[in-house]
């Protein structure tokens, strides 16, 4: 019984910070200007501006993805290969601009790459052509694979140091070269760890602003973009909400096929 | 007699400053079971990794069927592995686990299927092909990773302890498994153990080895009753083993008491080990044996007593069918023919050690 109100401070906390906020979501979300129920707000995302944005976002986000992955997961193998000593002091490398503020480190690279920015200032000084990649998609999908690239990398070294050596000896063993290996026994053992290093990465790389405000400038709309500025500049929170409502949506039906897609991975077994 | 199938010629190991494999030779007959018996770290999974081709030996050369594969990579050897925790692959079934090496070497489908068949059938678990590894029972998994290397038809199954992980009663019933499949299959197998009486039951050769040494290499019976070393009469089963002198052939002096024996070769007045063995101590009355002494412990094994009798300041292991009461006076006596004699350790691996099981 006595354990039961030992979690009361967190059925609190989850009232007022998670159910509270979901609900007004919903409720501006499903009603007009007037408190009437109204499903317009959802409807709008079929708009052009919010399907480009929408479009946009997913195509980013996926590059992004997609990126973080191929980066993450050589690296991750790396890494599960090497003595825990060393491979602690790669893990902080990895881990230690996590420490920094986001926004920080998202406005590092915005003087990093502005036209008269570092990067460019070294380039001129050795005669070579300036980059032009600020406020392009380019510098976005930089950013996301800047910020998310950790979140890609622990749970794909998790799944790996997980793996018993001796399943890898015992296919070599059996006739499998090390492509062999890979392929039928270190991939679909760490398909976990990638399922879960794609999630950690698409949502938060689908949702953000603040990469796509700094480093996009303002021509570059992203979905999450058009919803902060329905409520920071608009003022139309029945608009944000119901973009929102859509995008929480959106991301759950994603989460849903993957996880089907990882059970069909993990041969049932969950 | 068959021919040398693998011959390890002047191998040597170390990982990192420790020295693991010693200037080892040793060479495995087709179609024999030979097990590596020793404590841990005395070399004899290094043994079996080198032969699979997990580890690479720092000098020396492995010979299987006269040709040098000490450098060739696992795949492409013609031995395959039961590992000690099983190493199934856990997302595939007992079918795709069994296909593998099959399916690496691209078989037929119907070939693969027979021989899924065969294999399970031999390790008794028919009806098992749909079932996931983690569903199975310890005793059973063991099957399915013996099962998954025999399909390959290798020339040499290598079994780094694979009943290790079994409790006593599986484990006894998984040896007979064994001796079975040896028969049926007629390769020739690896056995890597620590568990002397495993390698009593299996073996057609014992190789005895501590601190990367072989202490010595022979038939069951050879390593039990005729130990060559104190190492090897200790890690045996159970032993008196007492400092001794020859005083000359057929005659040693055991605790200042001469006693017959049958070794000779030794010399005259030369320091040696005599072993014996606690079923070849006999008690008899007191004055009718070679020397006397008092019973001071006494415990009920089952199929027989074990006693410890004080005489010339040494406790003597005894196992007898017969009881005496703690304080009983008896008399001891030993057939000539069952003591062994040993020369005295040479280097610190020879030396009987206190076995922690």
């Amino acid at each position: 019984m006595n354990r039961k109100l030992l979690a009361f401070p967190y059925i609190v906390w989850a009232a007022v910070f998670i159910l509270i906020p979901l609900f007004m979501v919903g409720y501006y979300g499903l009603t007009d200007k007037n408190g009437n129920f109204t499903m317009a707000n959802l409807a709008s995302i079929m708009t052009k501006e919010h399907i480009k944005a929408l479009w946009l976002s997913v195509l980013l986000s996926l590059i992004s993805t997609l990126i973080c992955l191929l980066l993450a997961y050589p690296l991750s193998m790396i890494l599960a290969q090497m003595n825990v000593t060393k491979t602690s002091f790669i893990v902080l490398i990895f881990i230690l601009p996590m420490w920094m503020n986001f926004l920080l480190r998202t406005l590092a690279w915005q003087t990093l790459l502005e036209k008269t920015g570092v990067l460019n200032s070294i380039l001129q000084f050795f005669q070579l052509p300036a980059l032009e990649i600020i406020n392009t998609p380019y510098a976005i999908i930089l950013g996301m694979v800047y910020n998310f690239l950790p979140f890609m990398v622990l749970p794909i070294y998790n799944s790996l140091i997980k793996i018993d050596q001796n399943v890898i000896h015992a296919a070599r063993d059996l006739g499998a070269n090390s492509i062999q290996t890979f392929l039928k026994i270190t991939l679909p053992l760490s398909a976990p760890g990638i399922i879960s290093g794609i999630t950690m990465v698409f949502v938060p790389a689908l949702t953000t602003f603040v990469i796509s405000n700094l480093l996009g400038g303002s021509k570059i709309l992203l979905i999450g973009n058009v919803i902060e500025q329905e409520f920071t500049q608009a003022g139309n929170w029945h608009l944000g909400s119901g973009l929102s409502l859509v995008l929480m949506l959106f991301i759950i039906f994603n989460m849903v096929i993957t996880a089907l897609f990882d059970l069909e991975g993990e041969g049932n077994t969950l | 007699m068959a021919h040398k199938l693998i011959d390890l010629v002047h191998i040597s190991k170390s990982f990192g400053s420790n020295l693991v494999l010693d200037d080892m030779n040793l060479y495995i007959r087709e179609n024999e079971f030979l097990t590596l018996l020793g404590p841990s770290g005395c070399g004899k999974t290094t043994t079996l990794r080198i032969i699979g081709g997990f580890e690479t030996p720092d000098k020396g050369n492995v010979i299987f069927d006269k040709e040098d594969i000490t450098r060739l990579s696992p795949n492409k050897r013609q031995v395959n592995t039961v590992f000690q925790k099983y190493a199934l692959f856990t997302h595939m079934t007992i079918e795709e686990n069994i296909a593998f090496g099959l399916k690496i070497k691209n078989k037929s489908k119907t070939y693969i299927h027979d021989k899924i068949k065969y294999a399970l059938k031999l390790v008794n678990l028919e009806g098992f092909e749909k079932r996931m590894p983690d569903s199975l029972s310890g005793g059973q998994q063991q099957r399915i990773a013996i099962a998954r290397a025999i399909v390959n038809e290798p020339k040499v199954l290598l079994l780094d302890e694979p009943l290790g992980a079994l409790d006593l009663k599986l484990r006894q019933d998984m040896q007979y498994e064994l001796i079975r499949l040896k028969n049926e299959l007629g390769i020739t197998f690896v056995y890597v153990t620590h568990d002397q009486e495993e390698a009593l039951t299996m073996s057609d050769t014992i190789v005895v080895m501590n601190q990367g040494y072989i202490q010595q290499i022979g038939s069951p019976e050879d390593i039990y009753n005729e130990p060559e070393n104190a190492f090897v009469a200790d890690f045996i089963g159970d032993s008196n083993i007492f400092p001794a002198t020859m005083v000359q052939d057929k005659l040693v002096k055991i605790l200042d008491t001469p006693f017959p024996c049958v070794d000779k070769g030794f010399g005259e007045n030369k320091p040696v080990d005599a072993v014996i063995r606690p079923e070849d101590v006999e008690l008899v009355e007191p004055c009718t044996g070679i020397l006397d002494g008092v019973v001071t412990h006494l415990i009920f094994k089952g199929v027989h007593y074990e006693m410890e009798v004080l005489a010339n300041g040494f406790e003597w292991l005894v196992h007898s069918t017969k009881m005496y009461p703690v304080g009983t006076k008896v008399g001891i006596f030993v057939d000539p023919f069952n003591i062994q004699i040993m020369n005295k350790p040479e280097s610190e691996d020879e030396e009987a050690v206190v076995i922690d099981e």
